[in-house]
């Protein structure tokens, strides 16, 4: 070979020493965002975020000591360094035992965990609480959002109102390519499907607006599926409601059809429902007597609606 | 004239300013690379030694080269992504309207994984294992020339889109109902289509021709358990490619049916099931990226035992694990909807079946830091590579682990704390083991090593670039910042859109160096030839043939008695071996059969989009033809006669000097 | 001088054989994506006919009748060609070609009955899953008589021999392999279908 390799470890070190000063400013800029997936302000996603935390240490477990001997190793083997060579040298059972074992034992762990959460967070999850919980129907079009309170009579696109500590219920469709509902702030999301019916529940437990979002392309206005939540005291709500519900725009058929045209909107509409609640409708208008009924997503039945056990976690 | 040019209308040139920019830039490109072959009249010599070569050695390296110019056209979009977000935050325009930003990630994505890392794969693989194994040439000589010119046709398909018709605007993966009729009329859907049918078509077949060119065609003595471990790590790919592969185009199959036949299989009405397709094209895509790193995994094996001086730790382990991997790549694709509402049942599976991949994987990693372990280090480039990988697929690790918890993935899927993981693990795991499979292999192609100096710092652009340009995406993830997006209403998230951009030039300027790294080495080749053959000091019987590797590669067919025969070998060296050794081989004689298939394909691909039935009918009924011919042709070899083989060989024994590095 | 033409022909001979079951595997996987799918879209009938409505078992099964014995016969044929019984070999291929004619036959008579009563596989997902299963089948079954073509083709003036025999042998695989999936397809799509 030409020349010799000098000063192997100059540049990883200089490279290393970058990369934390970077990332040293990345976490002063993140100081006093909004990160709603780690501050958030829901049970759902209060849950959720302790679990990202406690995923991430079980894992450093493994990393940390991953970088420790990558550092010590490259730099105590370097040619230059004359260090105990041991070329034939290529097996240790206490050592396979170890790095086999702990992971198997971290991954059992977590295993575990998430064996619990899948069922505790379970989207179709109902939320114990003492507060009767607020029936919310969402329908993804392109490209706003249509929610739908059958129980309040009123029907609005890209506000969702809801009262505080109050769980609710949603029930998603679509008439739009795929979609999916998220408010990070409350908790994680599903997908909403044309002809289907799909099913969340979230809480949240702060008064305060926050945003949600389209998690899934579904054409030129994707970018624009943004809608606002507002929870508000029970007191406001019913006043919210109350009013919408006499609405001079009414989420007619005619008006359902117009919506349903491919057009972003900037403003939210608040229609009340003169001919009642359209969801079952809009989920029949794929369905023309396919073999299979309204299905909630992928299982069938409604008895994913059952209230949760004492599986730890929600309340 | 309906028939003759179907829904071919120039109605579908492009009307935005940077594709117009593009659809005139690409073809002015392509027309300067024909002037050149033309005033330097070597046509015939790209024809003879090129285009028509059935030798792995020379199809791998056409493979590489039209991956690395795929590679600059994916970052190119990259750039533009990432040029639109840092300037379309709240007051501000951005750069390009929402039609041509979801074409240009759509495209960015399916270039990355369908022609820049499975052609770097193949590539290498062709280059590599034949010599590897101690055989001349895979199983099926003509048939590795089919795929490559099929990976050719898709590819020109994929970007033969820019110019007039438009790509799809569906994600890499095309779930409907978005790419359906319904909502997607237009050509664009179909060239993504067509151009990943053919591609994997050419990718089954190359699994196929892999896998029996590991079990067929090794050398004397050489048992599984003597092989080298990249070889095993192809093994395990080429099942994971014959299996999973067919998915696809079965997948691709359908929703091209849906579209040109009107059927109803993922449609919104008349009984279609959206959700099949995203199952079926999951469980597929996720043997995919397990088809994509395993290689590599195997590169880092072969790069880190070398410039260790040192036996790779735990061989049979290291196998043990690559098999564990394969199996249960298999059983976790769910992972990738646990929001399409499966149940929770369901997604506990799926997500601890992904978990327990995370183990096979570390103890990977485990093994290579312990084959360091009282060696003797060489940074060599290819080393640092293997240095990059390390941290910087540990962290996409990391974040697996994280989002393989279903509750978790809730909170992230589809935002760009995806993106940051996915670009995590296929550029640390993907890409550096691929560049240092390039540079590494490199001198035993071209006959003389690559600069080392530039190598080094482009393997450092590249991590600094990977962190400044991915680690704001993780943030932004947890902020709410959704993929796929165009524009956005928070303030927040400004200044991570543009370190962000930033980290895209960063890992442009890598490229750059390694462009430069290129050239330079090709300029001072005289003073960088390998003389011996095993410039690095290596393992592997690749290592024993001169270099540039004779098209024969061995003019004797070794015998292996152990692993890293090479390794003890050397030291054994008994001299030029006596004539009678040498007997007359038999070597494929070049064909234009798959360069021919190749456009014909494009042709049938093109017809099917566009419409134009006649020319779908008649290139497929040539392409029939073609495959006939061949199975009736009987005089596809020529032989070079042991006294030739014996003046050739004798060449090296004359410049052969003692290793030394 | 040590040649090993005869050696490196059997390597060539193995390899090729071994890609040919890989090649099936893959199919296997291609068919399995295929069941898979009409498995689930099966009862989406969208308000048009369902299995029972249209399959007539009596007919499916003089076709699976006569895909069985062109297995048959394709057997024999190999037998005969392995005894180097050039005549005897070709008049069962012959046999395998007419009565797999005789199979996709009956199946394209099917399918133009079901498109001529406005059964297409444009009006629900279960017909769009039952003419794209078995059609693929039969696309196979296409091919594969183009093959045997091709065999009587080249028989008609060589002679049998070593190199013949063998793609002979591949042909009977692929051929086994096809009536294999229709049993599948007999079973899963025919049988379920009118509730068997």
């Amino acid at each position: 070979m030409k020349r010799g390799i000098r000063g192997p470890a100059k540049y990883p070190l200089i490279l290393s020493a970058v990369v934390l000063v970077l990332f040293g400013l990345g976490a002063w800029l993140m100081q006093g965002q909004h990160i709603p997936v780690l501050m958030p302000s829901g049970s759902i996603a209060s849950q959720e975020r302790d679990l990202i935390v406690f995923t991430v240490a079980l894992a450093a477990i493994i990393v940390i000591p991953v970088f420790v001997l990558l550092g010590a190793f490259a730099w105590k083997y370097r040619e230059q360094n004359n260090a105990t060579y041991q070329p034939e040298s290529a097996n240790n059972t206490v050592l396979e035992v170890i790095w086999w074992g702990i992971p198997i034992a971290i991954i059992v762990l977590l295993s575990i965990i998430t064996w619990r959460t899948s069922h505790s967070l379970d989207p179709y999850r109902a939320i114990k609480s003492d507060n009767k919980t607020l029936e919310v129907e969402v329908v993804a079009l392109q490209w706003k959002w249509l929610f739908i309170y059958p129980d309040q009579s009123v029907a609005t696109i890209n506000d969702l109102t809801i009262p505080v500590d109050t769980p609710v219920h949603f029930h998603l469709s679509a008439d739009s390519p795929m979609s999916a509902f998220w408010v990070p702030d409350l908790g994680g999301q599903i997908y909403t499907m044309n002809g289907m019916s799909s099913q969340l529940h979230l809480i949240a437990n702060k008064v305060g607006t926050y945003t949600g979002y389209n998690t899934n392309i579904n054409g030129d206005g994707y970018a624009d599926m943004t809608f606002k939540v507002h929870a508000v005291d029970d007191a406001q709500f019913k006043k919210w409601h109350e009013t919408h519900a006499k609405s001079d725009i009414g989420l007619t058929k005619i008006r359902l059809e117009s919506l349903m045209q491919p057009e972003r909107m900037k403003e939210p509409m608040y229609m009340s429902l003169p001919d009642g609640d359209p969801y079952d409708s809009i989920i029949e208008k794929y369905m023309q007597g396919s073999g299979h009924a309204t299905m909630n997503s992928m299982q069938g039945t409604s008895d994913m609606n059952m209230t949760m056990t004492d599986h730890g976690g929600t309340h | 004239m309906d028939w003759l040019l179907g829904r071919f209308s120039l109605d579908y040139l492009p009307t935005e300013p940077a594709t117009i920019g593009a659809a005139i830039g690409m073809p002015l490109g392509v027309l300067a690379v024909v002037a050149l072959l033309t005033y330097f009249h070597k046509w015939t010599w790209l024809w003879k030694n090129w285009l028509t070569s059935l030798d792995a050695k020379k199809i791998g390296v056409m493979y590489i080269v039209v991956a690395l110019i795929m590679l600059i056209r994916g970052v190119a979009d990259a750039f533009m992504l990432r040029a639109q977000t840092a300037t379309s935050g709240p007051g501000g325009d951005g750069l390009f309207d929402v039609s041509t930003f979801q074409q240009v990630f759509t495209a960015h994505g399916t270039i990355m994984i369908f022609f820049v890392a499975m052609g770097l794969m193949f590539g290498l693989i062709n280059v590599v294992l034949p010599l590897m194994l101690g055989t001349r040439d895979v199983a099926f000589p003509w048939m590795n020339s089919v795929s490559f010119w099929l990976f050719v046709a898709g590819m020109i398909l994929n970007n033969l889109a820019l110019v007039i018709g438009g790509f799809s605007n569906g994600g890499w993966l095309g779930y409907p109902p978005l790419t359906e009729l319904q909502y997607n009329p237009g050509p664009g859907v179909d060239y993504w289509i067509w151009s990943l049918q053919i591609a994997g078509v050419g990718s089954l077949l190359s699994g196929i021709n892999f896998l029996v060119t590991i079990l067929k065609k090794r050398a004397a003595g050489m048992s599984l358990g003597k092989m080298p471990i990249f070889a095993w790590s192809v093994l395990v790919t080429t099942v994971l490619i014959i299996v999973a592969f067919p998915i696809l185009t079965a997948t691709l199959g359908m929703l091209a049916l849906d579209r040109t036949m009107g059927m109803h299989f993922f449609t919104s009405d008349l009984g279609g099931n959206a959700m099949m397709y995203v199952n079926l094209i999951w469980a597929w895509g996720h043997p995919e990226v397990y088809i994509l790193v395993l290689p590599a995994f195997g590169i880092y094996s072969e790069v880190v035992a070398t410039f260790s001086r040192k036996k790779l730790f735990g061989y049979g382990t290291m196998v043990a694990a690559l098999i564990a991997i394969m199996f249960f790549s298999f059983v976790v694709w769910l992972h990738h909807f646990f929001t399409m509402g499966s149940g929770a049942n369901v997604n506990a599976f799926f997500g601890i079946m992904t978990m327990i991949i995370a183990i096979p994987t570390g103890v990977k990693i485990f093994n290579w830091l312990f084959t360091m372990y009282r060696g003797r280090i060489r940074f060599t480039s290819p080393f640092v590579w293997f240095l990059a990988f390390v941290v910087t697929f540990t962290l996409g690790g990391v974040t697996g682990v994280m989002m393989a918890v279903p509750a978790v993935d809730f909170q992230v899927h589809n935002t760009l704390f995806l993106v940051a993981h996915f670009h995590n693990t296929i550029i640390g795991g993907v890409v550096f083991g691929f560049m240092a499979g390039i540079t590494y292999w490199f001198p035993k192609i071209f006959g003389f090593t690559l600069n080392e100096r530039l190598g080094r710092y482009a393997a450092y652009l590249w991590q600094l670039g990977f962190i400044v340009a991915f680690m704001p995406l993780y943030a932004l993830g947890l902020m709410g910042a959704v993929r796929r997006i165009d524009h956005y209403d928070n303030p927040e998230w400004v200044p991570f859109f543009i370190v962000s951009a930033v980290g895209v030039l960063i890992i442009a300027a890598a490229i750059g160096v390694q462009l430069l790294q290129f050239a330079y080495s090709i300029y001072k080749r005289n003073e960088n030839r390998d003389l011996t053959g095993d410039p690095w000091d290596g393992r592997t019987l690749e290592w024993s043939v001169p270099s540039p590797a004779p098209e024969y590669n061995f003019a004797i067919a070794p015998t292996v008695t152990r692993r890293d025969e090479w390794w003890y070998a050397k030291n054994e060296l008994k001299g030029r071996p006596h004539k009678s050794e040498y007997s007359d081989i038999q070597l494929p004689k070049n064909s234009g059969a798959g360069f021919i298939i190749g456009v014909l394909s494009f042709c049938f691909g093109f017809g099917i989009i566009w419409h134009m039935w006649w020319l779908a009918g008649i290139a497929l009924l040539a392409i029939v033809v073609m495959i006939a011919r061949r199975t009736m042709n009987d005089d596809s070899e020529y032989t070079i006669m042991a006294a030739e083989l014996f003046e050739l060989d004798g060449k090296r024994f004359h410049t052969e000097k003692k290793v030394s590095v | 001088m040590s040649v090993s033409h005869p050696l490196e022909q059997m390597e060539k001979v193995e390899a090729t054989r071994l890609g040919f079951w890989l090649y099936l595997l893959s199919d296997v996987m291609l068919f399995s994506a295929l069941f898979a799918t009409f498995m689930i879209l099966r009862h989406n009938t969208a308000g048009g006919p369902a299995g029972v409505d249209i399959f007539s078992p009596p007919y499916v099964l003089l076709q699976t009748m006569a895909l069985l014995i062109s297995s048959f016969t394709a057997a024999v044929a190999l037998s005969a060609a392995n005894h180097r019984k050039r005549r005897e070999a070709i008049r069962y291929l012959i046999a395998t070609g007419v009565f797999g004619l005789v199979f996709l036959g009956m199946e394209l008579m099917e399918f133009s009955k079901l498109v001529g009563e406005g059964h297409t596989w444009q009006v629900s997902a279960f017909l769009t899953g039952f003419f794209t299963l078995v059609g693929t089948h039969g696309l196979h079954i296409t091919v594969g008589l183009i093959w045997l073509g091709t065999f009587l083709f080249t028989l008609r003036k060589r002679l049998l021999d070593e190199n013949m025999i063998r793609k002979l042998s591949l042909f009977t695989l692929f051929w086994h392999f096809l009536d294999l999936v229709w049993i599948w397809i007999f079973t899963i799509v025919y049988m379920f279908g009118v509730g068997l």
